[in-house]
């Protein structure tokens, strides 16, 4: 029975291993884990070794090989979950359910996890038992809800809110999740309506004026690194390619960003429109929407307007009306992993492998998935695309500033009273958006994440645009009664060296070590040489290869430079040495095993 | 279509074609960019960073970037230096490197880093990482203690059928190599031997051959190692 | 200048590198013209007589003891050298670094296949060193300033170090006395 269902699945995905991660996932749904002998399958059906499945599996927070519970506890340890208090809930998680995070209890019926952000920090702690999304967590409702996996029942029962507004609460969703929208612009309001652009504009442009008109527009890429969409799109176009693809990266996993997921439930429709003109700008038939696996929630939502716009007439054959444009979407999921939001690792993800970063040169848009001209693209960007479109790139250039065009939808968590999304102008200060999310006594903002900056209360004026603060718009705010270094800055220093692909010296190694520099100031045994340390450290990682790498010591360095006096409050003022051994700790073992008190 | 290029290596003028990557280019003109993961004849990794170089302002690695015309490429400046000591030092950290009682000892290519680079004592804390050994194989002792996580193996060894004998397992810090156990078992004595030689530490040797050349006479013993890849008399 | 003056010892060593430093050959000669020694095996003083200019430590911290006197070296010269891979980083006693040391007292005193101690008496006795965790390399308990690797370091090594050191010049190392085996 089990390998029939192995080999179905293997047949289901054609035999073709770059489409392993799909295989695996499919596999894991049915049996809960990946077995030795279902690897062995897979292994002998796809011609590769079974460490070469292996290494696949173990790259990826959400797959496993050994058995879990029936219902599988995932909580967010992410900041603003801890902030909202994560630690009561975990430890009533393991006193109901009698286990410790990492096991699974004797009955095989629950198992804890912890797991990174999961894109709900506007409404922690939050948790996904069996890819089902339960937010506002309290010690109460971790009670109700162990008591009811005691009593089998299915999870979806264990709801005791009214689903959250917009289409979560379309049948095809039904899940709590909130929207919060806070404030809406051209991507978010209510007056899109599906098609427009590419029955009345795209089909009556060329191909190279649909990507004039992006150029025009002066839009850059949303997720973080602001590359010239349009340029993209041109250098992609150019490529040669008997294929070409677009990906739509929904693989928000920077700690504190949400939009996207927002975006995808509201406004799917335009996602995949911005997809479909991309594929119609560069001459791509094939489209993929690389969807963060914490979202798999929205699966049965996302397919059916897949095929709701195959039913318009917006994707499949001759689209629109244009002869001979045919695209279609499939959504690809991921399996947790933070690297694979880096353009490169996506596209390797994708392909069923492992997902660390490419060297570059070749570029996707030349070489990418499949060897193929590849567009990556985030969510949010892509539906910029659309409203550009529709409006043209005048009104565009009009909102914003002058080198940072248009809207940025923002992701806003922490110490304020109106967490949640806001799509603003770019051109804003860090004080505006205290302003309007209702924060006050604000100590820190964690501007673009953790590989962002933590920016002080003297830099609040500091403008969000790509040449000042630039931001894929997750925005964290702390009040003055969090702890920075020991709270915050420790908690991404230990994203960063979970979340490394391992593939550098540099970032396997360097954040670890500047998370025990961190400890061991905390324990009062930092000098004045560990601070330079900690510099010449970080500069080492500017040598990795990708984005995560070289920002993964911005934690620790811009937290330095910017709240330089809770590092040298810490620190010993006139020891110049301290290597932090401690000897007591030291001896303590070897004493208890001999029997001997110890005496130093 | 391989065409001429022209390029400088600090400010040394140049010439080599376009299909090579920087470290070739940089090699037939008798400049030496120290290399670690990287092996002739194999895709480059570019995992190990030891060749970063900087091409007009950037870093890049010269293991994976194709040479190009008129790049302007910084090799041997003080904190590209200082970053590749900072590498090797890192893996001598984050292994348990026993040099005094290695097989390889004197045909390792990390070691023969640290000599080119004559460093004295790495600035990083030894990490003394919980690894093991597998000794389980016939003719494979897989020493992880000794790894340096450079892929070479997985990319190189390889059976008949094209399968990886050698994967990663896990990511981050606790990332390893795996010896498949099943081709484990089969691996004929010439992919064992392949598999010792691409080893550029001892992690990977062939049972009864750690000491086939006696100590004081191997590779790197008496020559430092960019003037193995780079013999003197070539050197402009 | 008066002569610079030298202290050595040896913590979780094996004297392998006070053995190297003997081979300077006769070297020593004109070392003796250059220095004088202190606390020291070579001349057999125990204890510091005097504060020194140049420490030589060979071997780690595995006990105590080892931390006791390294502190002392610390304390009582201004120049401190870790030479040899023990002092570095611990060398072969830190093969046992990944291992806890409850097992390896076990398996020395209790389980070991040539282990006889029927009444399973355990060194407790309050005389003797206590028994670190792990084997700390020397640079991680104190400052050291310079470090002289190899197993042992080659003699020409020290001899060019300690030469270059007490005349105050610059030294250029041949790329054959850097080893670490």
């Amino acid at each position: 029975m089990t390998k029939d269902f192995v080999h179905q699945t293997i047949k289901k995905f054609n035999s073709d291993s770059y489409r392993l991660l799909d295989m695996l996932l499919d596999i894991q749904q049915e049996y809960g884990y990946i077995s030795k002998d279902n690897i062995s399958v897979l292994a002998g059906e796809l011609n590769q070794s079974e460490a070469d499945i292996g290494q696949t599996i173990t790259f990826y927070h959400f797959l496993r090989s050994k058995p879990q519970g029936k219902y599988s506890i995932y909580l967010n340890n992410s900041i603003v979950s801890k902030m909202m208090g994560m630690d009561k809930i975990a430890r009533q998680f393991e006193k109901e359910s009698g286990i410790k995070f990492g096991e699974v209890t004797k009955d095989g019926q629950i198992s804890l996890h912890y797991t990174s952000c999961i894109g709900m920090s506007d409404q922690e702690p939050a948790a996904i038992i069996n890819e089902k999304i339960f937010t506002n967590l309290t010690t109460f409702r971790v009670k109700e809800i162990v008591l009811a996996m005691r009593q089998g029942k299915p999870v979806e029962s264990m709801y005791c809110t009214n689903f959250g507004g917009g289409k979560n609460s379309s049948p095809l969703v039904e899940s709590v999740v909130r929207n919060n929208i806070r404030r809406s612009g051209p991507l978010l309001q209510l007056n899109y309506v599906p098609g427009q652009v590419l029955q009345n504009k795209v089909s009556l442009m060329s191909p190279d004026e649909v990507i004039s008109e992006i150029k025009d527009s002066h839009l850059r890429g949303r997720g973080g690194a602001g590359f010239p969409t349009g340029l993209k799109w041109q250098f992609c176009r150019r490529a040669k390619g008997a294929r070409k693809f677009i990906f739509c990266n929904a693989d928000e996993g920077e700690p504190g960003t949400f939009k996207d997921r927002v975006l995808l439930t509201e406004k799917p429709e335009m996602v995949f429109e911005g997809m479909t003109v991309a594929a119609y700008a560069v001459g791509a038939k094939e489209g993929i929407l690389y969807l963060r696996y914490e979202y798999k929630y929205l699966e049965t939502y996302l397919k059916q307007v897949l095929q709701d716009l195959h039913g318009k007439n917006l994707l499949g054959e001759n689209i629109s009306g244009i002869s001979g444009f045919d695209f279609d979407i499939r959504i690809q999921y991921g399996a947790g992993a933070y690297i694979c939001g880096e353009e490169s690792s996506l596209i390797e993800s994708a392909e069923g492998k492992r997902g660390e970063p490419r060297p570059r040169p070749p570029f996707p848009v030349e070489k990418g998935y499949l060897g193929y001209p590849t567009i990556v693209n985030n969510v949010e960007t892509l539906c910029s695309t659309v409203t550009i479109l529709q409006n043209g790139a005048n009104w565009y250039r009009e909102l914003g500033t002058d080198e940072s065009t248009g809207t940025k939808v923002l992701s806003i968590s922490g110490d304020c009273l109106y967490p949640g999304i806001y799509e603003l102008e770019w051109g804003f200060s860090i004080n505006d958006i205290l302003e309007m999310s209702g924060a006050e006594s604000t100590q820190a903002v964690q501007v673009g994440g953790p590989s962002g900056a933590l920016v002080p209360p003297s830099q609040f004026n500091r403008i969000l645009c790509y040449s000042d603060l630039a931001t894929g718009g997750s925005l964290i705010i702390f009040n003055q009664t969090r702890d920075l270094l020991r709270d915050v800055v420790m908690n991404f220093t230990e994203f960063f060296v979970e979340e490394s692909c391992g593939s550098c010296v540099p970032c396997r190694n360097i954040p670890a070590l500047l998370k025990k520099k961190l400890e061991k100031i905390q324990a009062g045994d930092g000098v004045r040489e560990d601070l330079k340390e900690i510099e010449e450290w970080s500069n080492i990682m500017q040598i990795n290869r990708c984005g995560l790498g070289h920002t993964a010591a911005n934690p620790v360095i811009t937290s330095l430079k910017n709240f330089r006096k809770l590092y040298e409050a810490l620190i010993q003022k006139d020891v110049n040495f301290d290597s932090g051994i401690d000897l007591s700790a030291a001896v303590a073992e070897s004493c208890e095993f001999v029997d001997r008190i110890p005496q130093l | 279509m391989n065409n001429k290029v022209n390029f400088t290596i600090d400010d040394k003028e140049c010439t080599s074609t376009s299909d090579k990557y920087i470290v070739e280019a940089a090699r037939e003109n008798g400049v030496y960019i120290p290399t670690l993961c990287n092996y002739d004849g194999v895709k480059p990794a570019g995992s190990c960073r030891v060749c970063t170089v900087k091409v007009n302002k950037r870093y890049l690695t010269a293991c994976t970037t194709p040479i190009a015309e008129g790049m302007e490429i910084e090799v041997n400046t003080t904190d590209l230096q200082d970053f590749r000591n900072a590498v090797v030092e890192l893996l001598f950290t984050e292994g348990n490197h026993f040099c005094p009682a290695c097989e390889k000892s004197g045909n390792c290519e990390l070691q023969a880093l640290a000599y080119k680079f004559q460093i004295m004592a790495p600035r990083f804390p030894f990490q003394f990482n919980e690894r093991y050994i597998d000794a389980s194989n016939p003719k494979i002792y897989h020493d992880h203690n000794r790894c340096i996580l450079c892929k070479r193996c997985i990319r190189v060894v390889k059976d008949d059928k094209g399968k990886s004998v050698f994967a990663f397992e896990n990511r981050a810090r606790q990332i390893r190599i795996n010896f498949d156990s099943k081709l484990g078992e089969v691996l004929t004595d010439e992919l064992a031997e392949k598999a010792m030689e691409v080893c550029p530490v001892g992690s990977i040797l062939v049972k009864g051959k750690g000491f086939k050349d006696p100590i004081g006479t191997r590779k790197f013993d008496h020559t430092p190692i960019d003037k193995i890849v780079i013999p003197e008399k070539q050197n402009i | 200048m008066s002569r610079p003056i030298i202290a050595t010892t040896s913590l979780a060593g094996c004297f392998g590198c006070h053995m190297s430093f003997l081979d300077i050959d006769e070297r020593i000669l004109d070392l003796i013209e250059l220095v004088e020694f202190n606390k020291s095996p070579i001349d057999d003083i125990k204890t510091f007589t005097k504060d020194c200019d140049i420490g030589l430590i060979e071997g780690g911290c595995c006990n105590t003891e080892n931390i006791h006197i390294l502190k002392e070296f610390r304390k009582k010269c201004k120049i401190l050298i870790s030479f040899g891979e023990c002092a570095i980083m611990g060398g072969l006693p830190a093969l046992r670094n990944d291992i806890s040391v409850k097992e390896c007292l076990a398996e020395a005193y209790l389980d070991g296949i040539s282990t006889v101690n029927k009444e399973e008496i355990l060194p407790n006795d309050e005389e003797l060193p206590m028994i670190l965790n792990k084997v700390y390399p020397c640079h991680e308990v104190v400052k050291m300033d310079y470090h002289l690797p190899g197993c042992p370091p080659r003699a020409d090594l020290i001899w060019d170090v300690l030469h270059a050191l007490i005349l105050g010049t610059d030294v250029e190392l041949p790329y054959e006395v850097v080893k670490y085996d």
